[in-house]
This record gives structure tokens, C-alpha cells and sequence, in this order.
């Protein structure tokens, strides 16, 4: 942990992303009002950042189009997006550790079967089975999570498979199944606590890429849905005002880019922290 | 060698195959069908009814599928619903405007990729190589759609330098020779630039890594006291040895390639099989969905199957495994 805080990059995500995480727990305390309140739409409507508007009120970033507080929807979206992100992670990490495990520690023609299907969900064009999944349904938060759970978990079961099959070979494997121990417990207590630094280092990266797939989502009007705030559907509604007011799309997406850097560097530090072998970079 | 290939071609059909049925169990799946979004909401429901009839919808949607594949194999790949056309040549008009933009930036990406990631190596830990990796961790996070959007504000509405929209101007047909040419390049600047820079981030860091992870190893350490100077060393050496799993990745980033393509179409208004696709599962176009799709896979898989044969030309270690 301590290593892990030396190094710079390890640092710096860890303080972009508790910063955020901070700021999206406590929204209320942090922000002016409510996401989705609309004043006097006219009087309010693109306000440059730093301005304050008749009320009194300050806009530190601006505001949109129906005059709400760009601050204020970016915080709130946080929750949103980040959430997303996370539990989106949670499926797919939680698929793939068991595909992954059982592939590389299953008998008979399961491995097989289950390799088999892994390669072909990776050879999916992932962006064709949101579009269709999204398309199945009511675009809704919810949805967006399931999706992109279901269409994340391959990445994780080819690492995990990979390691399941190194460890199982290992002297101490052997001897918990020289005493005894059934498959199964041997595969729980003794395997997968042994594989999981690189599935913490996937899950780093995994919320980053879920975060930015979800605003890609919402970007084509397939995700989260407005009223509700999240840095995807921000950026499409600044999409149209792009021209007289760049803030309303600029500001989610670099929320968006750092907050994915964050997860990246996270990762990377996390990684080189477990393998004290691997040169400090 | 020959054998495996034909195993991966084969493994290969079977995605496709898969990939195929899946989408079409997938589209009956989804409420809403291509006859409401072509008759509209006034429709009654007999007509709605005659014209599922005309079209095979009121079909059991096995015999569907028996009829769409043999059909499809057959090279009749049937008329878009939505638009009227032969979903031929709506697709003929549209692969080739995203494969120029496709390829170009795969190309792009890659050779940009390796030489920052190899300069990266050779002067590791330096000043150049924390601000290059800084530059490409940013370019890796930044989503491609808000990137392309930021262009469109400072090179089209600040700069007046480049159109934002389409792959060709209003008087494209009227233009000739090399105005036609600029015409078409121009268009295809923003978003091309678009798909290289967030590509850029991903190689470069993977080549990086590569040829970090090569550093400490023998074959390197002997070309180092051969008295080679560094930079042969880098490039003759360890460079050679770092490509034969960027080629890999190459081929595995294809999916992701395609899918980024298309959501910068999606910005551009790129008149390519990224927008055919959305626009199809929109108006549940199911000819155009399928073909597009099929189409699609079967790309990607080729483009993994030359991955593996580019592989084990460069490696002599991959032709002999397995």
C-alpha cells in the first residue's frame, strides 16, 4: 500500500478518484440545488462559467440550455456514471472470475465449452450487441448496467483462465489435494485469492472503460436518460450548442477523461506494486 | 503451420455463424417491428397485417432464419425495408467510406504508436518519456465522440479550417481531379484525426510496455555488449522482438476499432456502415442489420486471422508452437 502511494501515478489516481467519489456522495453539500431545476429558463439559459444570474445564484462552471447549474448536473451525474461504472464492473468482474476459473480448473469438456464461448463473445463487435441489447428494451440506467455487466466479462475470464492453469500447477495446490481438500474448496481457499492482483488491476481499468462506454451509450440517446444527469447525456445535449455554449459539452468530458486517467494510472500502479520484481517506472 | 490456419479459418466461420444467429434471434426479440416504422402510427391493423405478409414477417421466425440463410449464402441479401434500396448497394456506398477511414487511422495509429512507444523505451525514465506517456494515457481515457466534438469547436467553428459533416462537400460532383481530392480529404480530416489520437494512446502504451518487458533479457544484454550503440540495440533488436505481440493486439483491436468508428461516424455524419447499423436496428431494418453484421464479423475474423499469419512471418517461434 505504502509502495503503491509512493509511486506518482498511484498517488495521483488515488486522489483524483477519491476526490470525485467524495464529491458524489456528498452532492447536496457540495452544489447549489437540485439537478434538474429550471428557473427563469430564459433569463438563465447559457450562462458563461463564473457568472451569477439574476437570483443571486453562481454558476461556477454555467449553465445548459433550460438554465440548470452545469456544476450541479456534473456532481450529480458523478453519482450516476460512477455507479454505473462500478456495478457494471461488479457483474463483469464477477462472470469472468467464474468462467475464467472454471475454464482453467474444470474437468471434462467444460473448459472447452467455456474457452470456446469466451473467444467468440470477444470476437463480437462489442458496440453491435449494446446497440441491439439497448435496442430490446427501454433505454434505462439499469439496462445500461446489465449490458455492459454481460458484454465485459471476457477480458477477465482469459486472465483469470490463465492464471487458475499457472497456480494449479504450483507445489502448494498439490499439496492441498494431497490432503484431501475437494475441487472445489481447493479452486476458493487456494486458487483465486492467489490470481486476484491482476483482476484488481482489470477492474481498475474495466470501471474506466464501463464509464466512458456508458457515455458513449448515452451519447446515442441509448443510455441513461434525461432529466437524470449523467456525463454522457451531458455531452450529447452540448452537442447541439457547441458553438455559443462549449462549456455544457466541454466540462463532462474532461470530468470524463481525468476520471478514466485516474483508473488507468490507478491500474498501472497497482500492478507494478504487487510484482516487486517488475522495475519502478 | 497450414493446419492450424485452417483451424482458425474454421473457428472463425463458427463466429461468424454465431455471431449471425444471435443477431437475428436478438432483432425478433425486440419490440417494434420495420412494418410499424414504415407505415406509421395511422396504419390500420390489417394493412399492418398485409404488410407483414408481403414481407415473410408473419412467418415463424425459424423458418425466418432457414429462408434469410439460404438466401444470404446465396448472394441475395434482399431490399432494405426502410429505405427501399437493395441492401447491396446500400452497403456497397457504405463500406468503402468507413474502410478508407478505418484504414487509414489503424495504419495511422500503429506506426505513430510504435515510434513514440519505442522512443518511449529508448529514453525511459527521461523527461520526454514521462511527458509522452502523460500525453498518451490522456489520448487512451478521452472518449472518441467528445474528442471528435472538441475538434469540431476549435478547427471547424474557431478555426474555419475543416468541415465537420459528411465525407464530401455539396458540389462534390461538380469538382474534378485535385479540387475533388482536397474535397474529400479535407472531410476525412477531422474524423480520421479523431480515430488516430485515441488510437495513438492505446499502442504507444502497449508498445512501451513490450519493449520494456524485453529490456532485461539476455538476447538484449548480448547486443549491448556487442558494442552495438543503443539506438541499434532499440531498433535492430529489441523493437523487432516487441512487434510480434503488437501485430496480435493489432488484430484484436479490430472490434474495438470498428465500434469506436462507429460513434466518431455517429459525430461526423460519416456516411458509413457505423450509421447504417444504427439507423437499421433503429427502424428495425432487419435485412440491413443482418447483412451489416455478417459483414462486419466476417472482417473482424480476417482481420484476426492476418494478424496470426503477419505474427509468424515476423516471429519464427510462433510458426513452430502448436
Amino acid at each position: 500500500m505504502r509502495r503503491l502511494l509512493r509511486d506518482r501515478r498511484g498517488a495521483f489516481g488515488a486522489g483524483v478518484l477519491a476526490l470525485v467519489i467524495v464529491c458524489a456522495i456528498a452532492a447536496p453539500l457540495v452544489t447549489n440545488g437540485d439537478p434538474n431545476t429550471q428557473g427563469n429558463i430564459v433569463a438563465t439559459r447559457f450562462l458563461a462559467p463564473l457568472s451569477t444570474d439574476g437570483t443571486g445564484a453562481f454558476h461556477p462552471l454555467g449553465t445548459d440550455r433550460f438554465g440548470r447549474d452545469v456544476w450541479t448536473r456534473l456532481v450529480y451525474g458523478a453519482r450516476v456514471s460512477l455507479g454505473v461504472g462500478l456495478l457494471a464492473v461488479l457483474i463483469s468482474i464477477t462472470l469472468g472470475v467464474a468462467v475464467g476459473a472454471l475454464a482453467g480448473y474444470g474437468r471434462g469438456p467444460l473448459p472447452l465449452v467455456l474457452l470456446g464461448l469466451t473467444d467468440f463473445a470477444l470476437a463480437l463487435p462489442r458496440i453491435v450487441l449494446l446497440l441491439l441489447l439497448a435496442a430490446l428494451w427501454q433505454p434505462s440506467t439499469a439496462l445500461v448496467i446489465v449490458v455492459l455487466g454481460l458484454t465485459g466479462w471476457m477480458g477477465v475470464a482469459r486472465l483469470v483462465h490463465g492464471e487458475v492453469r499457472a497456480l494449479a500447477a504450483r507445489p502448494f495446490v498439490e499439496g492441498a489435494v494431497a490432503l484431501g481438500a475437494r475441487r472445489l474448496r481447493v479452486l476458493a481457499r487456494h486458487i483465486l485469492p492467489n490470481a486476484l492482483t491482476p483482476v484488481i488491476v482489470a477492474a481498475a481499468l474495466g470501471i474506466g472503460n464501463a464509464i466512458t462506454l456508458e457515455a458513449s451509450l448515452s451519447f446515442l440517446g441509448l443510455g441513461v436518460q434525461p432529466p437524470t444527469p449523467s456525463w454522457g447525456n451531458m455531452i450529447a445535449s452540448g452537442r447541439d450548442v457547441l458553438v455559443n455554449a462549449p462549456w455544457v459539452a466541454t466540462v463532462p468530458g474532461v470530468a470524463l477523461a481525468l476520471v478514466v486517467v485516474a483508473c488507468t494510472l490507478l491500474g498501472d500502479a497497482v500492478r507494478d506494486a504487487m510484482e516487486p520484481s517488475a522495475p519502478l517506472s | 503451420m497450414l493446419t492450424r490456419l485452417a483451424a482458425r479459418a474454421l473457428a472463425g466461420f463458427g463466429v461468424v455463424a454465431g455471431v449471425v444467429t444471435l443477431t437475428f434471434f436478438l432483432l425478433r426479440l425486440a419490440p417494434g417491428d420495420p412494418v410499424e416504422h414504415l407505415l406509421g402510427p395511422a396504419a390500420r391493423p390489417e394493412q399492418l397485417a398485409a404488410q407483414r405478409h408481403a414481407l415473410g414477417l408473419d412467418r415463424s421466425v425459424p423458418v425466418q432464419y432457414t429462408a434469410w440463410v439460404s438466401r444470404f449464402v446465396r448472394g441475395d441479401w434482399g431490399i432494405s425495408i426502410a429505405k427501399g434500396r437493395p441492401v447491396r448497394t446500400v452497403l456497397s456506398d457504405a463500406w468503402p467510406t468507413t474502410v478508407r477511414l478505418v484504414g487509414l487511422s489503424l495504419l495511422l495509429s500503429y506506426l505513430l504508436g510504435i515510434a513514440i512507444g519505442a522512443v518511449q523505451a529508448h529514453r525511459q525514465g527521461s523527461r520526454l518519456d514521462t511527458a509522452l506517456s502523460v500525453i498518451t494515457v490522456t489520448l487512451f481515457a478521452v472518449p472518441g465522440f467528445w474528442l471528435g466534438l472538441m475538434l469540431v469547436v476549435v478547427l471547424t467553428y474557431w478555426a474555419r479550417a475543416l468541415p465537420a459533416f459528411g465525407s464530401a462537400g455539396l458540389d462534390a460532383d461538380y469538382l474534378t481531379g485535385w479540387a475533388r481530392f482536397m474535397d474529400s480529404a479535407r472531410h476525412l480530416a477531422l474524423p480520421l484525426a479523431t480515430l488516430t489520437l485515441i488510437g495513438v494512446g492505446g499502442s504507444a502504451r502497449f508498445v512501451r510496455g513490450a519493449m520494456m518487458d524485453l529490456a532485461a533479457q539476455p538476447f538484449v544484454t548480448t547486443a549491448h555488449a556487442k558494442g552495438l550503440t543503443p539506438w541499434q540495440v532499440t531498433w535492430r533488436h529489441t523493437l523487432r522482438n516487441a512487434l510480434t505481440p503488437v501485430v496480435t493486439l493489432l488484430g484484436l483491436s479490430l472490434p474495438a476499432l470498428f465500434s469506436g468508428a462507429v460513434l466518431v461516424e455517429a459525430v461526423f455524419a460519416w456516411p458509413g456502415v457505423g450509421r447504417v447499423l444504427v439507423e437499421g436496428v433503429q427502424a428495425r431494418d432487419y435485412p440491413v442489420v443482418m447483412a451489416a453484421t455478417a459483414v462486419s464479423a466476417f472482417l473482424v475474423v480476417l482481420g484476426n486471422l492476418l494478424a496470426d499469419v503477419l505474427a509468424a512471418w515476423l516471429d519464427p517461434r510462433v510458426r513452430s508452437t502448436q
